[in-house]
């Protein structure tokens, strides 16, 4: 076995976890500005009316858990998470779809229809964004399976 | 102007739930996604923090939009629950996957309405 020619250097030069490197964060960064971009404008372009069902927040949040579904199992699929696969997942999954859907506005939108006494519509928003979250990732995570499998069989 | 400033505010939210996630993570590994539950509840309490300082005592509504749907929603995800959800059921753990999706949901809403409340009394 020869020596190793630079054993002046550490073995990795980066052995921090993935959440303190600098170029992950910016990935997650430069998603997350672009899933707020898209949020703000749904958020501009359809306003909710007090006591009424927040279409624009009921819309990015199943369409983003729909979106990583999809994108997470189609990258698990390729392969390891490194690479530009982790530079898609940080970038396109924690920053767009991440920062596209939001709990916080959603939890909001359910405390103010309480307030404004249309408790019914609170619990069927509550309830319904949840299921059909839930929903979307499930659909986005077989109809990558299925593309997956598809392929396989085709090749 | 105003959509810069969310937009960024949400991109520094984003980052924040990437260095939560990761942090809680390393400290309570498990099959229960905490990070994300960690995250999501926090975030909803500071949004109704703010949201309640906006409705009671007129601050600027332009907190609300940078702060609220800036920060708290690039911070909170919603497809990230769902996803977890899901990956939860997969695993055979369904009672822990119903008990996150409604524990996720029950936490959120009640964080964010005693941040409200507290808003309404200082």
């Amino acid at each position: 076995m020869s020596p190793d020619p630079h054993g002046e250097l550490p073995v990795d030069p980066d052995t921090r976890p993935l959440h303190f490197r600098g170029h992950a964060l910016l990935w997650v960064f430069a998603g997350g500005l672009l899933g707020t971009g898209a949020r703000y404008w749904a958020e501009e372009a359809f306003p909710a009316s007090e006591g009424h069902w927040p279409w624009a927040t009921f819309a990015v949040n199943v369409i983003g858990a729909f979106v990583l579904g999809v994108l997470l199992e189609l990258l698990a699929r390729l392969g390891r998470d490194e690479g530009w696969r982790q530079r898609v997942r940080l970038f396109g999954g924690t920053g767009i779809c991440g920062a596209l859907t939001t709990y916080s506005a959603f939890a909001l939108e359910v405390a103010e229809l309480s307030r404004a006494s249309a408790v019914l519509t609170a619990m069927a928003y509550a309830l319904v964004s949840v299921v059909a979250g839930v929903g979307a990732a499930w659909c986005g995570i077989a109809c990558a399976s299925a593309v997956d499998g598809r392929r396989g069989a085709g090749a | 102007m105003i959509a810069l400033a969310v937009m960024a505010a949400g991109g520094f939210g984003a980052v924040a739930r990437f260095v939560v996630d990761g942090a809680v993570r390393s400290r309570w590994p498990g099959v229960t996604p905490w990070g994300t539950f960690v995250i999501n509840v926090t975030g909803s309490a500071v949004l109704g923090i703010v949201a309640g300082l906006v409705i009671f005592h007129a601050a600027p509504h332009g907190l609300q939009v940078i702060v609220g749907t800036g920060f708290c929603g690039g911070y909170t995800t919603f497809s990230t629950a769902g996803f977890e959800t899901v990956r939860l059921a997969q695993k055979g753990e369904r009672l822990r996957s119903a008990a996150y999706a409604v524990g996720t949901l029950a936490a959120s809403v009640a964080a964010c309405a005693v941040g409200m409340a507290l808003a309404y009394v200082f």
